[in-house]
């Protein structure tokens, strides 16, 4: 079997410029065998410029039966956004 | 108000939003994913043997770079879906032991023969052909990481079917012999192909309750109909005929009808008896056995060099 080769999350860069974005996982008994084989398995085909592997076990997640009081804080906060505030039609570059 | 996991997760399906892997869902839901991703991860890898078989055999060394960078691919997507299916707290192992044993299927089209070379080309035309039809709409399932996988593999799947028909393509309009090797492999791959998309929509209990959870967003038969209105005419531009003396078009419907699918063949390819059932089993384990020394080798070597950082 895979012998309790741990799961890792992999992240790839598509281009310069752009932020790693999440891709899938892989299971890999090593750092540098998992960069392999996510070299092997996920840019194929020139999508990706850099990969980041991940534990699986180190990543911290909320959870989300905890969604409504995690995240309803930032929903009575509209006056984060700018079209909240009004403003003369004649002013411009504002 | 409180409303229930349950009311939740019908909220979600019902706005067409995408179940992702720490949501509350029913274990029906769960089961049902697991069975569909792992039969179709296994396809996958199982998949690789009929076109393993000509690897070596290849007629050039283009053909043969080609089969190779195909028959990678569809190690990819076998992994591409495990992944999937192991975020439904499955583990991998577990998925393998299933295949191993029987308790788990893949696509009963994997159990017929390659016997000629241009039988890369019926795969790739055909069998791939029929898979993307089936898989586009997956690419809209309603569990997330099933859905993301199904993008992937779609953008490569569509390689695979070009070089098929470009295969058959060449071949039918060779040498004689070349176009009856030609012929000779689409019509032993035309019906194995219609019944990739699965039993008939009445006889195929798992369907309704796949197209409630927008698991599976159209019928087998639907699938299998979209399926032949493309492909008849593509056989007219490779010159090749389709082995079906009642498949005619329906100027009224503007859809092909086609003949009596032969359900039994499949029934028995189904329970294992077809040509390269228990081939393929066998040389999947033996496979497995024979790497079991390099998966034990890399963990002893991460648990050495563990050691030494410490």
């Amino acid at each position: 079997m895979t012998a309790g080769w741990p799961l890792w999350e992999v992240f790839v860069r598509a281009r310069r410029g752009l932020s790693h974005t999440h891709v899938g996982s892989l299971h890999a008994a090593d750092a540098t065998m998992a960069l392999r084989n996510a070299r092997d398995l996920y840019p194929r085909r020139s999508e990706g410029v850099s990969i980041w592997v991940v534990p699986a076990a180190s990543i911290t997640a909320s959870s989300p039966d905890e969604k409504e009081p995690f995240f309803d804080p930032a929903a009575d906060k509209v006056y984060r956004h700018p079209t909240f505030y009004e403003i003369p039609d004649e002013v411009e570059h504002l | 108000m409180e409303t229930s996991p349950q009311e939740q997760f019908d909220a979600l399906i019902a706005a067409d939003q995408r179940i992702e892997p720490r949501d509350w869902m029913p274990e029906g839901y769960r089961k049902s994913l697991i069975r569909q991703i792992a039969q179709h991860a296994h396809s996958e890898i199982i998949g690789m043997q009929p076109e393993g078989n000509w690897i070596t055999r290849a007629p050039s060394l283009r053909r043969k770079a080609i089969l190779l960078a195909k028959v990678q691919d569809e190690a990819g997507h076998g992994l591409y879906l495990y992944s999937a299916a192991e975020t439904l707290g499955v583990n991998r192992d577990e998925l393998l032991d299933a295949l191993h044993a029987g308790r788990q299927r893949y696509s009963s089209i994997f159990n017929y023969p390659t016997l000629t070379w241009a039988d890369m080309g019926a795969i790739g035309w055909l069998v791939d052909g029929a898979a993307i039809v089936n898989q586009v709409p997956i690419c809209r399932c309603s569990y997330g990481p099933y859905a993301r996988a199904m993008v992937r593999i779609c953008k490569e799947e569509s390689f695979h079917q070009r070089q098929g028909f470009e295969i058959l393509h060449t071949l039918s309009h060779g040498t004689p012999e070349q176009h009856a090797m030609a012929q000779d492999a689409v019509d032993r791959w035309w019906w194995p192909s219609l019944m990739m998309f699965g039993p008939p929509d009445d006889a195929s209990p798992n369907s309704a309750q796949s197209m409630a959870w927008k698991i599976k967003r159209h019928s087998n038969d639907d699938l299998r109909q979209r399926f032949v209105d493309m492909t008849v005419p593509q056989a007219g531009v490779l010159g090749l005929t389709l082995p079906d003396p009642d498949l005619r078009l329906n100027a009224e419907t503007g859809h092909y009808e086609f003949g009596e699918i032969d359900w039994a063949e499949f029934k028995e390819i189904l329970s294992g008896n077809g040509p390269c059932n228990r081939q393929r089993i066998e040389r999947r384990k033996a496979a497995h056995a024979e790497g079991a020394w390099v998966r034990e080798a890399a963990v002893a070597y991460a648990n050495k060099r563990k050691g030494t950082a410490a």
